[in-house]
């Protein structure tokens, strides 16, 4: 049997927890040995803008994302990840909750835009246009089961390592990962 | 007083003529969820999370304020049950801006255990993001409105066991809102005693110590039954 093939995503987020994923330390010596990561956010760019990065997307067995969803190329990575995952995993509470990055929804996202654009930049006040640059800005930021359809919850500001490796484990011995306490934590 | 019969998940319990059935889960150590509920406080069935089913009524009732009855028949868990409690709990998260990453309870929160407890893995209902206020008048505490789950426990400590009587509630809804002296900042509220009891008793990270940085603040409780078994034996009475 091949390796089970895993890929792992970065949407708004801040990187956390795909640094708690580093944490399992010698424990990914013992994934390697069963599987292989076939994409992750510094695998994979060589193309310039986030969506055409990720068109490189790989069919893959597991794909555990990080980040909720701000912004149009969110949206469209997402739903290319899920086509391409047998296994979708909603990685840290802001994929799961939206988290940190859902307070900007209690402001107008015009006036989020203008307040870091404009009033408190000191250079180049100007709001980017070109979304290559910087992709539109969802009105809401949302939890990404809100737009596709999540298999697992990993929830963690961000999940500790023993939590990640709990749900790795678990889906590599097609066991579900039981939701409680024990393995999980909010925040 | 009489003592009643009656059964719950099919156990034989007794109980006294006035006793609620959730004093009659609680002796007989049933478990079972509670949010508004604090000992020592009058119940108010805020929450509804302690509903339970009760053979011969159609709909659910809060056990923490429904009478026994000679011959009741309680059900506290169905499939029925559990589905309502999540979707509580679910919409408590979705009601408030409950952030946990950055709350000053995180860890500590009797509604980070109720997620728990019921299994929420994920909100399935649109949050609301409402805009709520911040108090942050008073010398030693702070009110966070986005965290308040509308318990009632502060305003019923500060009124049943302080005296004071400063907090209330206003509106209706989703505005419901509690308030301090008449929605004034809490700070300007002479009748506040700073004794702190409406910071321990709740629930979550709506009433906090200025002092608390994230996931700090553990709130002690016992105070309370001390001070109600203290009444009790009149041991401040000359
Ligand atoms: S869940 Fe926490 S650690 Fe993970 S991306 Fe969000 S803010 Fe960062
Ligand atoms: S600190 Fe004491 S007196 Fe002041 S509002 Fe809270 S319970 Fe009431
Ligand atoms: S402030 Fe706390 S104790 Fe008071 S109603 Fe809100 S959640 Fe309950
Ligand atoms: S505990 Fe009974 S309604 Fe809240």
């Amino acid at each position: 049997m091949g390796k089970v093939r895993i890929g792992t995503v970065w949407l708004g987020g801040c990187s956390g927890c795909h640094m708690s994923f580093l944490d399992l330390d010698e424990r990914l010596i013992e994934l390697a040995q069963v599987a292989e990561i076939m994409s992750s956010p510094i695998t994979d760019w060589k193309l310039h803008t986030p969506v055409k990065e990720y068109q490189d997307y790989p069919e893959v067995d597991i794909s555990l994302v990080e980040g909720a969803v701000v912004n149009t190329d969110n949206v469209e990575v997402l739903k290319l990840v899920r086509e391409r995952s047998k296994i979708l995993v909603a990685f840290g509470d802001c994929a799961v909750t939206g988290n940190v990055p859902s307070y900007r929804n209690l402001f107008k996202t015009d006036d989020v835009l203008n307040s870091v654009y404009l009033d408190k930049a000191t250079h180049n006040q100007m709001i980017p246009s070109d979304r290559v640059v910087v992709p539109r800005l969802l009105n809401k930021v949302v939890p990404i089961s809100h737009v596709v359809k999540v298999d697992y919850f990993m929830p963690g500001c961000p999940p500790s390592a023993d939590s990640i490796w709990y749900t790795i484990k678990c889906l590599l011995e097609g066991k579900e990962p039981e939701f409680s306490k024990e393995h999980y934590r909010y925040g | 007083m009489s003592v009643l019969t009656l059964t719950i998940n099919d156990i034989q319990c007794t109980g006294r003529e006035g006793q609620t059935i959730l004093d009659i889960i609680k002796e007989n150590k049933i478990s079972l969820p509670v949010l508004c509920d604090l000992k020592g406080l009058t119940p108010v069935a805020a929450c509804r999370l302690c509903l339970v089913e009760v053979k011969g009524i159609p709909k659910l009732v809060p056990a923490c304020t429904t009478k026994i009855q000679e011959g009741m028949v309680v059900y506290t868990d169905s499939e029925k049950l559990r589905n309502y409690r999540r979707m509580i709990v679910e919409l408590l998260f979705a009601e408030g801006n409950h952030i946990c990453a950055s709350c000053v309870v995180n860890g500590y929160c009797e509604l980070q255990n109720l997620g728990y407890m019921v299994g929420m893995e994920s909100v399935r209902f649109d949050y609301l993001w409402q805009l709520f206020q911040i108090d942050a008048s008073h010398p030693r505490y702070v009110m966070d409105q986005s965290k308040c789950v509308k318990c009632t426990r502060c305003i019923r400590v500060c009124d049943e066991v302080e005296g004071a009587h400063v907090w209330d509630l206003k509106g209706r809804g989703i505005n419901v809102r509690v308030i301090s002296g008449l929605d004034e900042p809490w700070g300007q509220v002479k009748e506040c005693t700073q004794c702190g009891k409406c910071v321990q008793v709740c629930p979550v990270g709506a009433l906090f110590e200025k002092t608390a940085t994230t996931s700090e603040m553990i709130k002690d409780r016992s105070f309370l039954e001390r001070i109600l078994e203290g009444r009790e034996a009149k041991i401040w009475v000359r």
